[in-house]
């Protein structure tokens, strides 16, 4: 199948070739997750096999029988899917919380203070003449972001990298650094820092800024001032460099505040490099259900959202929920080991195709079809472009919406609503 | 099926004003009097029963509001319902979508339109649109920043126009042309605007003038059922009136015996004098009169309500000017080489000269135009909540209600409006027409804003009785249209004595008019362009079957 | 034997995220089980490319291989070290501000050499 769409990164690329066992046009990542590969073979209730339905109704029977269910992952499949995840959270007075909360929550609180001035990916390909990658590695993390986005790509009013500035800044030397024009390497936790003394002089407070901040030379600072205000139209990407580090949200709202100062000289947009391929859906889908991005609590019967108590990192620390549904993640690997302590003590339910680490803690294991090979539906790519995923080939795994509509079904037949 | 037996109808679309008559619905339609044993019957005996009502333009859907509502948790903290039966429901003037065909139903309303996506995220509008229960919906995709509009309109290209704009609909499922700011978004990513309909776009060497007027010349050719619907240049901004009279005027060149040729939106926002925030003024007035002189050109209010407001639109430059002038967080973003979007949270402050302004200019519309012209509308979310209809309809009907409310606002108001020296009373039938037989006609739906045989069984019952009310009495004007006795959508009863007892699922219209055109004379631009976009033109929309309940009309 | 302090950097690469959904793997073990240096402090605690070190922060400790940065001084500078993201990385990462996201770049931590073994990620998650 001609332009088929991967279903690993933020870049969603929609340009595959697929034959039905190996595809053209992918990055190596892609190449992986469209190549065979071990799965869980049948759903699996305490490590004996059982049929769909039974494993469903047992799922159905834990979520309601806990007093406050965690509902988390969604980030690797379909808005249809993840609809209704945040209903089921609703009907259970649980608490839906996905990938983001561990990934670029704080843009959101961000976004939430000062606002996001963004664009969409096309904006980088045809306009910019000055790209920056800020605490970001797509080399790594998102492959094919340079050549088909931002460095490489040929657009409508920037014709090739000959015509894009691309400055890189990170702590380390990244495999993107050795894309740039130019490099600027910080000193771990002073992004808030440097931005401020950005801000400086591009606001004409030059003096108010010191010799060297956050290890940078105030001679690099006002280089890299000067090719940021001579853009005609700027594109900055960011990644957990921001949101990981010293500062978190704050970092970002700064970097938003030097977004809106710069688009005062000249053009500026802001992008986020999200990572899974619909971590953007899974709170988009949460937003236009119950109001908020991620973090929301049900138990008052109506939605909440507090990102210091409700995020599945704080309610799993906190011992804040008895039973765990998870749905293509694996929290057992990326999250810190005091929440994975609480999570391999209460009763843990996973959807996903692959066994994983959350496999070795789970007591209901449930099989589901791989989205994007598989399973159909839409997702949303890194700038918030909806795009419809296609099942290439035949299966008999049932999908993620197939399996959470029936568990729905049983929670509302249970809850005799 | 359903008999609604001895209420006293208003359906001005049949010439019935106040008539005692009973009313069938059968298999979601209005029917003749049909066998009456056995069926439902509601005793609407001295009450008011009219049309389900009709939002013309409400942002109700996609990446707008969802980036709002995500933008802004405080709004989220209004809970208006718990879950239960139905759906949790939250938000103060930005719903969740549950809580929008809710808060419809709860005013009487079963139908709204949403009326500005970028088609590049139509899949997310419609998304949205199929999470929001019980009212009909459509959408209306963007083309005045469109780079293949900005070409063919240089060009006067109409045929290439035609095939683009029936190619874009049947893509994207939309419903009709939405032009913001013709060129200025364009503009805006130079960083700059367009001041007039005769600025140059950069890059394009065409004018605002000539995207709408081809743009209009396509839309009429293609037989659409709804006109060019359009956000003018210069939103906001002191003096912008003139602009407004000038695009008013391209309708001249143009007829259409089923319809306006063009609606203008939210004309509030684009109706004052002056030449700066100092001395603003209202053009309501100049406008009114145009608007009532010409037959061929409808508009919607656009009312601010004092209180809570988002903007969000298109109008990425002036979303730029807001965030500067209220020192409000500020979300953009521009959209591949089609237009953008600027979301900027306000409140409008009866005490603040300005404000207070903006809030005659849309109630002096709504009282000196004609209502055959006119649709209530907020601009939800912009000027406020669609939960506020009923606060507008009786502002529009009750002089004694406006006396209340105007002694609100700021004194500066008296001297820049003549809001205080209107007197003239809308009576139920004006505001009958006003949000229903208008906001179908100017969306060309024969089907809705009536209650003639084969009419969607949208009908709604308010405590009201038409023969015997008060323009004075107006609490009893608002608490009616607050809370309908019953609220029944394609037959069926969703909401009883202002509480919503029923949960349905409304269609999406989409309009076909790929018949007398063919891609054939675009499929080479069309390659051409989208090397420039980052999806494939084969992922590029939506398709029916992706959708929930989508109706296919066919234009001509 | 000394000890360094350093600050601690967690992250994606494209051999982890090639692994991604085979965990219970080999390869996946391999992409995320070791800890890349400046060679300059690799030679402070006396550690080789492949020798085992301990990683400990004020949230845990983990034994993993010591990886040589790539090139020169410049791809890792000195007093600082990464961890590809995943359960190895997160016994060492914490911390909570209010925000709701964990920390996981930039957290302070010892380095030193070590001959105890790389646990397995079974032994990590659900012990022996």
């Amino acid at each position: 199948m001609r332009n088929a769409v991967c279903t690993f990164c933020g870049n969603v690329c929609d340009d595959i070739e697929f034959d039905g066992v190996t595809g053209k046009n992918l990055c190596p990542i892609g190449e992986a997750k469209f190549a065979a590969k071990r799965r869980i073979e049948a759903p699996m209730v305490r490590g004996r096999r059982v049929s769909y339905e039974e494993a469903i109704e047992k799922a159905a029977e834990v979520l309601v029988n806990a007093k406050r269910p965690l509902l988390y992952g969604w980030a690797s499949t379909v808005n249809e899917a993840i609809r209704l995840g945040v209903i089921l959270a609703e009907k259970l007075g649980g608490v839906y919380d996905q990938c983001s909360s561990v990934c670029h929550a704080p843009s959101t609180l961000a976004m939430i203070e000062e606002g996001i001035p963004g664009g969409t990916l096309g904006q980088a390909k045809n306009r910019a003449d000055v790209v920056v990658f800020w605490g970001c590695n797509p080399v790594e993390a998102h492959p094919r972001h340079p050549s088909r986005y931002s460095v490489m790509t040929k657009g409508f009013l920037t014709k090739g990298r000959q015509h894009r500035h691309v400055i890189v800044v990170d702590v380390r030397k990244t495999a993107t650094a050795y894309l740039a024009t130019e490099f600027y390497q910080i000193k771990p936790g002073y992004d808030y820092a440097v931005f401020t003394a950005l801000r400086s002089i591009i606001n004409g407070h030059e003096k108010a800024v010191p010799e060297e901040v956050g290890g940078i030379s105030k001679k690099k600072l006002k280089e890299l001032a000067d090719i940021l205000i001579n853009g005609k139209y700027g594109v900055i990407f960011y990644g957990l460099g921001l949101t990981h580090s010293r500062g978190q949200d704050r970092n970002v709202e700064n970097i938003v505040k030097l977004v809106q100062t710069l688009n005062r000289h000249t053009r500026y947009i802001l992008q986020p490099m999200r990572g899974h391929f619909n971590v953007v859906g899974a709170g988009e889908v949460a937003a236009w259900e119950a109001g908020y991005e991620y973090a929301i609590d049900f138990s008052r019967g109506y939605s909440r959202f507090l990102p210091s108590e409700f995020t599945a990192v704080e309610v799993l620390v906190r011992r804040d929920c008895d039973a765990a549904l998870i749905v293509a993640s694996d929290p057992a690997a990326h999250f810190p080991k005091e929440a994975v302590k609480r999570l391999a003590e209460i009763p843990v339910i996973q959807i996903d195709p692959h066994p994983n680490v959350t496999t070795l803690l789970a007591d209901i294991v449930i099989p589901s079809a791989l989205v994007g090979i598989e399973a159909e539906g839409t997702v949303y790519r890194m700038d918030g472009i909806p795009l419809r995923v296609k099942k290439l080939k035949d299966t008999g795994y049932w999908s993620d919406y197939e399996i959470l509509k029936l568990m729905l079904d049983k929670v509302i037949q249970l809850k005799g609503e | 099926m359903l008999h609604i037996k001895n209420g006293i109808v208003i359906d001005p679309k049949n010439g019935i004003i106040g008539e005692k008559m009973d009313i069938f619905i059968k298999d979601g339609k209005i029917v003749e009097e049909v066998e009456v044993n056995g069926c439902k019957t509601i005793d609407a005996n001295g009450k008011l029963v009219v049309a389900g009502g009709i939002d013309l333009h409400a942002h109700i859907a996609g990446g707008k509001i969802n980036t709002g509502r995500a933008m802004r948790p405080e709004e989220m903290r209004h809970v208006r319902q718990k879950t239960g039966k139905f759906r949790a429901a939250v938000g103060r003037t930005l719903l969740t979508s549950p809580a929008i065909g809710y808060e419809y139903a709860k005013m009487g309303y079963t139908t709204a339109i949403e009326p500005a996506t970028p088609s590049i995220y139509v899949i997310h509008t419609h998304e949205e649109l199929d999470s929001i229960p019980i009212i009909d919906k459509a959408t209306l995709p963007l083309f005045g920043n469109w780079h293949p509009v900005l070409r063919y309109s240089a060009d006067k290209d109409i045929e290439k126009l035609k095939s683009f704009v029936a190619w874009v609909l049947e893509r994207t499922k939309g419903y009709g042309v939405k032009l913001v700011n013709p060129g200025g978004v364009e503009a805006w990513m130079y960083g700059g605007n367009v001041k007039s309909i005769d600025d140059t776009v950069p890059g394009f060497g065409v004018t605002p003038r000539e995207i709408i007027t081809s743009l209009i010349a396509a839309v009429e050719e293609l037989k659409l059922p709804h006109s060019v619907h359009i956000h003018c240049n210069n939103l906001g901004m002191p003096g912008n009136y003139e602009t407004t009279m000038e695009t008013i005027k391209l309708a001249k060149g143009f007829e259409n015996e089923r319809r306006q040729v063009l609606h203008v939106t939210h004309v509030q926002f684009n109706a004052y004098t002056g030449s700066s925030w100092r001395d603003i003024g209202s053009g309501a007035e100049h406008i009114a009169k145009l608007i009532n002189s010409m037959d061929n050109v409808t508009i919607d209010m656009g009312q601010p309500i004092f209180g809570y407001a988002t903007t969000m639109t298109a109008d990425c430059p002036w979303q730029f000017e807001l965030h500067k002038i209220a020192k409000a967080k500020w979300c953009n973003r521009d959209i591949e080489l089609e237009t953008g979007a600027g979301i900027v949270p306000y409140v409008y402050r009866p005490k603040n000269p300005v404000n207070s302004v903006q809030w005659a200019v849309g109630l002096e519309l709504g009282l000196l135009v004609d209502s055959e012209k006119i649709a209530v509308s907020t601009d939800y979310p912009n000027g406020g909540p669609f939960t506020s209809y009923p606060y507008i309809v009786t502002l529009l009907m009750s002089r004694k209600f406006r006396e209340e409310e105007m002694k609100k606002a700021h004194p500066y108001m008296e001297k820049a409006t003549s809001l205080s020296s209107i007197d003239k009373e809308k009576s139920l039938e004006e505001v009958i027409t006003m949000t229903r037989v208008t906001p179908a006609k100017v969306l060309g739906m024969e089907n809705k804003g009536h209650l003639g045989v084969g009419a969607d069984g949208d009908v709604v019952i308010y405590d009201i009785d038409p023969l015997n009310y008060s323009s004075n009495d107006w609490q009893t004007i608002l608490k009616a249209f607050e809370n309908p006795l019953y609220t029944i959508k394609s037959g069926e009863i969703v909401v009883k004595d202002g509480e919503l007892v029923g949960e349905t699922w409304g269609r999406t219209f989409w309009v076909d008019a790929r018949a007398d055109t063919t891609t054939e004379i675009i499929e080479a631009d069309l390659e051409e362009y989208f090397n420039y976009y980052t999806v494939k033109c084969c992922n590029y929309g939506v398709k029916e079957a992706w959708l929930r309940n989508p109706v296919r009309i066919t234009a001509g | 034997m000394a000890k360094l302090d350093v600050i601690i950097i967690t992250g994606r690469t494209t051999d982890q995220g090639m692994a991604i959904d085979e965990k219970l793997s080999e390869e996946y073990m391999k992409s995320v089980a070791f800890c890349e240096m400046n060679e300059e402090d690799m030679k402070i605690i006396g550690v080789k490319d492949g020798d085992r070190i301990k990683v400990k922060t004020e949230f845990g400790e983990v034994v993993l291989f010591a990886k040589k940065s790539a090139v020169e001084d410049l791809e890792i500078p000195r007093g600082v070290v990464f961890i590809p993201m995943g359960p190895y990385a997160n016994q060492v990462v914490g911390g909570r501000n209010g925000s709701g996201t964990p920390r996981f770049k930039g957290i302070k931590g010892v380095v030193e050499a070590t001959q105890e073994e790389v646990r397995t990620i079974r032994e990590l998650v659900v012990g022996k």
